[in-house]
C-alpha cells in the first residue's frame, strides 16, 4: 500500500465527513443562500433592475425560509423530534423554531418597510427610499452629489439584511459557544453597515454604526473572552458537556486542561463574561448606552427591524445560555439578574421620561421592555420561557409598527423625530396618530393589546419562580413608563397642531401593509392570545 | 344555550360606537341621533335584563361562561347579582340623558374650517357608548381577570373625553382651555393607571395562590369563593391582606376615597357636564360595586382586618368633601366635591357590614347617580349659558329662568336627601346600618348631612337669588331638549324616594350573599339595654 492511500485512510478515520442535516438546516441555509445570490444580483444585474430583483428575492427567501420553519414545526421538530443538528453545533428545537419563526416573521414585514419608495420625495425624478445613495461617498461631498444626481439608490441592503438574519437564526439556535460568537459577528457586521446608510442626516447615521461597532466590538471580545475561559473550565465548547460539568457529573474530557477543569473561578468569571457579550445585545442596563444613540442615528426602517429581530434573537440565545448550560448554576445568576432587570425597569422608564425625540424615546422604552423580559426570563420555570417566548413575538411586532409610524411622519428635512413636532399629529391625520397612539398603548401594557397579555405572561411567570419583588418593581416601572407614553398621546390629540409643523406622507402599499400587521397582530395577540400562548408553552422546552 | 343577554347588553353600545366613529364627517347629525338610539337600545335591553333577573333565585344569573385564555386561568365569564342589575340598570339609564345633554358639547368651534378627516362630534358619542360597554361588562363580569381587563380599557375612552372635549367655560382662552384640560386628563389616567397597576400585581398574586394551592390557577370569582368556603383554598394572613391592599387601593382611587380622590375635581371641573357625569355617576361606581364584590368576596378576613382604617377614610372623605364643597367657587368642582361627601357615605355603608349599610349603599350609588346626573347636567345648562363656572358670576336666576331654577333647586335638594326624594332613602340606612354596628361612625357621618344642606342651599342662593346680575338678564330658560332630559330624572328622583321597593327587592338578597362571605351577621337588636 503506497503512503498517500495510508494517509488518505488515516485522514478519514480521524476526520469524519460530518453528517449534514440540509433538511433540518433549511431556514438557516435559504436565508444565507438567497444573501449570496444578492450579493451577485449586486455585481450582474443592471442598476436599473436590482431594486425590484433584491426585494423580491429578500421576501421569497424570508418567506420560503419561515415555510421551511412551519414544515419543520408540523413535523414534530419543535417537540418530539427535537434534537441537536451539524455535529451538536445547533439545536433544532421548541424554543429555536419559535424563534426563528418570529424573526423570519418579522424580517419579512422589515422588507416591507426597506423597500418602501414613496415617503422621500423624488430624488432628480427618481424613486429614492430611506437609504444612503451611496455609502462609501462622503457626506456633502461630490460623490454624494453625484450619486444623488445619477439617481444611485444603495439596493445592497436587501443582501446585509438576509445575512443579518441569517445569523439570527443561528443565534438562539446555537449549542456550542463557537457556534454562537460566529452567528454573533455574522449577524452583528451587517447591522453595523445598515446603521451607517441613512439617507438623510448621514453624519449621524455614521456615528451611531461607529458607536455601535466600537461598542458591540467590545461585547464581542468579553464574549469570547467568556468563551475562552469556559473552555479552560470544561475542556468543551459543547453546552451540553460544559452543563454536566458544572453538574459534576463529568470531569472533562480533555487532559491538557487537567489543571483548570472545574476550577470555580474560570467558570463564574467566563459565565459573567459570557452573559455581559448577550446583555450587550439585549440592550439591558448596564449594558445599554448604545441604545438610544443607535436607534436614533439609524436609518428608521433598520432601527424598527434591529429593535425588534435583535431582541428576539439576542434573548433566545440568552435563555439558552442560562436554561441549557448554567442551570446548575441558577442560584448564582439568578440575583444578578434580578439586579440587571430591576435597573432595567427602572432607568429605561424614568431616562424616557426627559426624552424629547421620538426615536430615541422608543430606544429607552426597549430597555425597559428588556427589564421586563428579563423578569420572565428570571423565572427558571417552563412557563418562564414560553412567557418570554410569548413576549418577544408580541413585542417585536409592535416595535417594528412603530417604527414603521415614525418613518410616515415627515418635515423638508425628512422624518421629524422631534416630539414637538409631533404636536396636533391628530387633528391632522387622526388615522395615523390613532395607530401609533395603540401602539403606544400596547408598550404600556394596556389591557386589550398585546403588549398586556405579554406582561401578563412574564409577571405571572415571575410571581409563580418566586419573584414577587420584581413583579412590584415590574408594575411600578410600567406606571412610570406610562406617563411618557401618554404624554405622546397627549402631544398628538390634545395639543393644537403648529402652522409649520410636518405633513404625514402617504406611504406605498407596502408600509401599510407592515403597518397594518402590526396593529392586526397587537390587537389579536392582546384579545385571543390562547392559540399564540398555547403555541409557546408548546415550543417552552429545550433540547439538551 | 339561551341567549347571552348579558353580553348582547355590553355587545350593543360597543357596536354602536363601532358605527357612531364611522359616520362621515359632514353627517355630524346623524352621528348623534344614532348614538341616541342606540343608548335607548341598550336601556331596553338592560330592562329585559331588569325583568328576567329573579331576585329570589341563584345568586348569580343570566350567566355565561366560555373559555378566553386558558393559559391563564381566565375565563369570559358574566353573571349578575342583584346589585349588578341594579347598576347596569341605572348605566343603562343614564347613557341616554348624557347623550342627549351632550347634544352640541362636541360641535366643532364656530369660525374653524370643517375637516373631512377630523370628526370631534362622532368621537365623542362614540367615546361615550364605548364607556357604557365596558362600565357594562365589569359590572356583570365574574371573572376577576375579565373585571381587570375592562376596568383598565375603560380609562382610555374616558381620557379622550375629558382631555379631548372640555368645558369651554372658565378659562380665559382656548389655549389655556386645553392646558387644564390635558392636565385633568393626565391626572385622571395617571392616578387610576397607578391604581390599577397596583392591582394588576395583585391579580397575579391570586393567580399564583390559587395555582399553588388549587393546582391550577383560576379568576373566576364563585370558584374561588366556594374554594374558600370549603377550605380548599386557605391563603396566608400576610397574603390574604397584601392581595386585598393591592385591590382595595384601585377600587379606592376610582371610587374615589379620601387622600386619593384629588383627580375628581380636576377631572370633573374641566370635562363636560356630561362628561363629568358619565365620570361621577357610571364609572366611579365600578370603583364601589368592585369593592363590594370582588374586596368582601375574595378575602372576606383581610375586609374585616382593614375595617377600622377603611371607615376613618370614609369618614374623612365624608367630612372633608363637604368642607372643601362648602369652600367651593367653581360650580362644578362644588359637586366634584360633593360627590366625594357622597362616596364616603358609600364606602361606609360597603364596609359597616350590615344588610342595611350594604343594602343602602347600593341604593346610594343609584340614587348618587339619578341625583347627581340632575345637578350636574342642570348646572351645565345654566353654565353654557353664562360662559363662567364660577357661583360669583350668577345672581337672580330664578327670576329670569325659573324653571331651570327650579330643576336646579330638586337636584341640589336631592344631593342634600331631602326627604321624599330618593337619596334620602339610601343616606339613611347607610347611617341606621352603620350605627347598629359602629354608634360612633355613624354620629360622625350624620356631620356630613348638616354640611351637605350648607353647601347645597349656599350654591342655591348665591346663584339663584338675590338681585338680576346684568349678565344675567337675557338668560333663556330651559329648552325642550334640556327640559326632555331633567324631567325623567326628577320623576325618578321622586318616584324613588316614595316607592324604593322594586330597588330594594332586587338589592336586598343580593346583599345577603355578600354578607355571607364575609361571615357577618346583623348585630342583635339591643333589647336588654333598652329596659
Amino acid at each position: 500500500m503506497s503512503t498517500t492511500t495510508e494517509l488518505t485512510l488515516r485522514a478519514q478515520e480521524m476526520v469524519p465527513a460530518p453528517d449534514i442535516e440540509y433538511g433540518q438546516l433549511a431556514p438557516v441555509l435559504i436565508v444565507i443562500g438567497a444573501a449570496v445570490v444578492g450579493v451577485l444580483f449586486e455585481a450582474f444585474l443592471p442598476r436599473r433592475a436590482r431594486y425590484a430583483a433584491q426585494a423580491l428575492l429578500a421576501g421569497l427567501a424570508l418567506a420560503s425560509a419561515f415555510a421551511a420553519v412551519v414544515g419543520l414545526a408540523a413535523t414534530g421538530r419543535a417537540t418530539t423530534e427535537a434534537g441537536l443538528v451539524a455535529m451538536g453545533a445547533l439545536a433544532v428545537d421548541g424554543p429555536a423554531l419559535f424563534l426563528q419563526g418570529v424573526i423570519l416573521l418579522v424580517s419579512l414585514v422589515a422588507v416591507l418597510t426597506f423597500a418602501e419608495r414613496r415617503l422621500d420625495p423624488r430624488a432628480h425624478g427618481r424613486h429614492v427610499d430611506s437609504f444612503a445613495a451611496e455609502g462609501a461617498a462622503v457626506p456633502g461631498g461630490e460623490g454624494e452629489k453625484a450619486a444623488v444626481r445619477a439617481g444611485f439608490t444603495t439596493t445592497e441592503v436587501y443582501p446585509l439584511l438576509l445575512f443579518a438574519v441569517g445569523g439570527m437564526l443561528v443565534f438562539p439556535a446555537a449549542n456550542d459557544l463557537l457556534t454562537l460568537f460566529i452567528a454573533l459577528e455574522v449577524f452583528s457586521l451587517p447591522l453595523y453597515v445598515l446603521c451607517a446608510l441613512a439617507r438623510r442626516k448621514r453624519l449621524m447615521s455614521q456615528e451611531a454604526a461607529l458607536k455601535y461597532f466600537l461598542l458591540g466590538a467590545f461585547s464581542s471580545a468579553f464574549l469570547l473572552f467568556g468563551i475562552a475561559l469556559m473552555y479552560g473550565y470544561a475542556g468543551s465548547v459543547k453546552y451540553a458537556e460544559i452543563a454536566s460539568v458544572v453538574a459534576d457529573t463529568n470531569r472533562g474530557t480533555t487532559e491538557a486542561l487537567a489543571g483548570t477543569t472545574g476550577n470555580d473561578v474560570l467558570l463564574l468569571v467566563g459565565g459573567a463574561l459570557l452573559v455581559m457579550g448577550l446583555l450587550f445585545k439585549v440592550g439591558a442596563v448596564p449594558f445599554h448606552m448604545w441604545t438610544p444613540d443607535v436607534y436614533q442615528g439609524a436609518p428608521t426602517p433598520v432601527t424598527g427591524f434591529m429593535a425588534a429581530a435583535t431582541k428576539v434573537a439576542a434573548f433566545g440565545a440568552l435563555l439558552r445560555l442560562l436554561y441549557v448550560v448554567l442551570p446548575g448554576l441558577t442560584w448564582d445568576w439568578r440575583p444578578v439578574m434580578w439586579g440587571v432587570a430591576i435597573v432595567s425597569m427602572l432607568v429605561g422608564a424614568v431616562i424616557a421620561i426627559t426624552q424629547t425625540d421620538v426615536k430615541r424615546l422608543l430606544a429607552y422604552s426597549s430597555i425597559a421592555h428588556a427589564g421586563f423580559i428579563l423578569a420572565g426570563v428570571i423565572a427558571a420555570t417552563p412557563s418562564g420561557i414560553s412567557s418570554v417566548l410569548f413576549y418577544l413575538a408580541a413585542y417585536s411586532f409592535v416595535t417594528l409598527g412603530a417604527f414603521a409610524v415614525v418613518t410616515l411622519v415627515r418635515d423638508a428635512g425628512g422624518e421629524a423625530t422631534h416630539l414637538s413636532k409631533w404636536a396636533g399629529l391628530g387633528r391632522r391625520s387622526p388615522l395615523v396618530a390613532a395607530v401609533f397612539a395603540i401602539f403606544l398603548l400596547a408598550f404600556a401594557g394596556i389591557p386589550m393589546t398585546s403588549g398586556f397579555a405579554g406582561k401578563f405572561a412574564v409577571f405571572k411567570a415571575a410571581a409563580e419562580g418566586g419573584a414577587g419583588a420584581l413583579v412590584v418593581v415590574g408594575v411600578i416601572a410600567s406606571a412610570i413608563a406610562a406617563f411618557f407614553y401618554i404624554r405622546v398621546i397627549v402631544l398628538m390629540f390634545f395639543s393644537e397642531p403648529k402652522v409649520e409643523g410636518p405633513s404625514v406622507a402617504v406611504p406605498s402599499p407596502l408600509t401599510t401593509t407592515a403597518i397594518a400587521v402590526g396593529v392586526a397582530v397587537t390587537l389579536v395577540l392582546g384579545v385571543a392570545p390562547q392559540y399564540f400562548l398555547d403555541l409557546a408553552s408548546q415550543a417552552g422546552v429545550f433540547v439538551r | 344555550m339561551s341567549f347571552p343577554l348579558l353580553t348582547a347588553v355590553a355587545a350593543l353600545p360597543a357596536i354602536g360606537a363601532v358605527a357612531t366613529a364611522a359616520v362621515p364627517a359632514a353627517r355630524r347629525t346623524a352621528a348623534k341621533w344614532l348614538a341616541l338610539a342606540v343608548s335607548l337600545a341598550t336601556l331596553v335591553l338592560a330592562a329585559v335584563v331588569a325583568f328576567r333577573f329573579d331576585p329570589g333565585g341563584d345568586r348569580y344569573q343570566l350567566t355565561e361562561s366560555h373559555a378566553w385564555i386558558a393559559d391563564f386561568g381566565v375565563r369570559y365569564e358574566l353573571g349578575v347579582d342583584g346589585i349588578g342589575v341594579a347598576l347596569i340598570a341605572l348605566t343603562a339609564l343614564l347613557v341616554p340623558f348624557v347623550v342627549l345633554a351632550g347634544w352640541h358639547d362636541a360641535d366643532p368651534l364656530e369660525g374653524r374650517t370643517p375637516d373631512r378627516r377630523w370628526r370631534p362630534t362622532q368621537g365623542f358619542f362614540a367615546l361615550i357608548l364605548a364607556v357604557e360597554a365596558m362600565v357594562i361588562i365589569s359590572f356583570a363580569a365574574t371573572d376577576v381577570f375579565l373585571f381587570y381587563v375592562f376596568f383598565e380599557a375603560m380609562l382610555i375612552p374616558m381620557y379622550f373625553l375629558i382631555g379631548g372635549f372640555g368645558d369651554r367655560a372658565g378659562a380665559r382662552d382656548e389655549d389655556e382651555a386645553a392646558k387644564q384640560r390635558s392636565y385633568a386628563a393626565v391626572k385622571f389616567l395617571l392616578y387610576n393607571l397607578a391604581g390599577g397597576l397596583i392591582m394588576l400585581a395583585a391579580v397575579i398574586g391570586l393567580y399564583a395562590v390559587t395555582a399553588d394551592q388549587l393546582g391550577e390557577g383560576t379568576f373566576s370569582l364563585q370558584a374561588i369563593v366556594e374554594a374558600r368556603q370549603s377550605g380548599e383554598l386557605a391563603m396566608a394572613q400576610n397574603t390574604e391582606r397584601l392581595l386585598f391592599l393591592g385591590f382595595f387601593l384601585a377600587f379606592a382611587v376610582k371610587a374615589p376615597l379620601w387622600p386619593l380622590h384629588t383627580w375628581l375635581p380636576n377631572a370633573m371641573g374641566e370635562s363636560t357636564a356630561p362628561v363629568a357625569v358619565l365620570i361621577t355617576a357610571v364609572v366611579d361606581k365600578v370603583g364601589t360595586f368592585a369593592m363590594l364584590r370582588f374586596c368582601l368576596g375574595l378575602f372576606p378576613e383581610a375586609s374585616a382586618w382593614a375595617t377600622p382604617v377603611v371607615l376613618v377614610l370614609a369618614l374623612v372623605s365624608i367630612i372633608y368633601g363637604a368642607l372643601l364643597a362648602i369652600g367651593q367657587r367653581d360650580i362644578k368642582r362644588l359637586i366634584a366635591y360633593a360627590s366625594i361627601s357622597h362616596f364616603g357615605f358609600i364606602i361606609l355603608g360597603i364596609f359597616a357590614m350590615t344588610s342595611q349599610g350594604q343594602g343602602g349603599a347600593t341604593l346610594y350609588m343609584v340614587n348618587h347617580g339619578i341625583s347627581t346626573a340632575a345637578l350636574m347636567l342642570v348646572a351645565g345648562f345654566l353654565i353654557s349659558r353664562r360662559g363662567s363656572r364660577l357661583i360669583a358670576d350668577y345672581g337672580g336666576v330664578q327670576k329670569v329662568a325659573p324653571v331651570l331654577a327650579g330643576t336646579f333647586l330638586i337636584g341640589g335638594l336631592a344631593t342634600l336627601s331631602l326627604p321624599g326624594l330618593a337619596p334620602f332613602v339610601s343616606e339613611f340606612l347607610v347611617l341606621v346600618g352603620t350605627f347598629t354596628r359602629y354608634p360612633a361612625a355613624g354620629i360622625v357621618a350624620t356631620f356630613g348631612i348638616v354640611l351637605a344642606a350648607l353647601y347645597v342651599l349656599v350654591l342655591y342662593q348665591r346663584t339663584m337669588t338675590g338681585p338680576v346680575r346684568p349678565e344675567v338678564e337675557r338668560m333663556p330658560d330651559l329648552r325642550k331638549r334640556e327640559l326632555a332630559v331633567v324631567a325623567p330624572l326628577i320623576v325618578l328622583l321622586v318616584f324613588l324616594g316614595v316607592f324604593p321597593k322594586p330597588l330594594t327587592d332586587i338589592v336586598n338578597p343580593a346583599v345577603e350573599h355578600t354578607l355571607s362571605d364575609v361571615q357577618k351577621t346583623d348585630p342583635d337588636p339591643e333589647v336588654e339595654a333598652a329596659k
